[in-house]
């Protein structure tokens, strides 16, 4: 239901979440994060946009690595949400704690 | 109109459920938001049930029933088992829930964000739990 890709791109983690994440797959975007975030990098893109679906198991899982963003001062950036997609982050308010934009370019820009 | 679905108790079923809410809301006009919203909504109280309530036990049913009114949708998830009354609830502060680090929590604030009306029917050796949500046809 979830396909996860990483990639290690000039000095970023990209990490490219596809399909739909739900109770059921949230655990592989959980691994992924985990792995994304010690990789050592100071700078993870994550490439929503194709991602389809996402439930509170998704969001509970970028919401549990907040603090550790902070605390290792890692810049990340999520980009390319679906309409629909988007306002599930609205909803909780979660657009105001993550930094998200519209576009890849955005988000590199974001993090140059 | 009244729809009915019903599936075993286990959390690959979850997206049956969010086709059949989302097929059967395709029918009558609502916004492709709307629509979107209250399948996560309607995901976020089976999800709760097959893993709180039934332990992601497949010999275990549960049945979701949809009420289409002129002015709102009805939709009720049916249970053998009694359901945790989300109205008595007390959702976590966002704050806490991200400096503690739990993945849980916020589901239950979706449903309550999104919902017009919770409800917890009981009758019929059944547990129900009634989300109504008032409907904006799009033009």
């Amino acid at each position: 239901m979830v396909s996860i890709t990483r990639t290690s791109e000039d000095g970023k983690e990209v990490m490219q979440v596809q399909g739909e994440v739900d109770a059921s797959s949230s655990i592989e975007l959980d691994n992924a994060m985990k792995e994304a975030l010690s990789a050592g990098q100071s700078k993870v893109m994550i490439d929503c946009t194709q991602l389809e679906y996402i439930s509170s198991a998704g969001l509970g899982v970028f919401m549990s690595y907040l603090e550790e963003i902070r605390s290792k001062d890692i810049s990340l950036v999520i980009y390319g949400l679906r309409p629909k997609v988007a306002h599930v982050f609205e909803i909780l308010g979660l657009d105001q704690l993550l930094e998200i934009k519209d576009t890849r370019k955005e988000a590199e820009a974001y993090l140059a | 109109m009244i729809y009915r679905f019903k599936t075993r108790c286990a959390k690959d079923n979850l997206k049956n459920i969010r086709d059949f809410v989302d097929e059967t809301l395709q029918q009558h006009g609502l916004s492709e938001l709307d629509i979107s919203t209250i399948v996560l909504a309607v995901d976020e109280v089976c999800a709760n049930l097959i893993i709180h309530t039934h332990g992601c036990d497949d010999t275990h049913e549960l049945r979701l029933a949809i009420n289409v009114k002129d002015d709102r949708i009805e939709f009720d998830i049916i249970d053998n088992s009694e359901i945790f009354n989300i109205n008595t609830y007390k959702a976590p502060d966002l704050d806490e829930i991200i400096r503690s680090g739990r993945k849980g929590g916020v589901g239950l604030i979706l449903v309550k964000r999104i919902m017009d009306k919770i409800e917890f029917l009981t009758g019929d050796k059944r547990y129900i739990c009634r989300l109504t949500k008032k409907i904006r046809l799009s033009a």
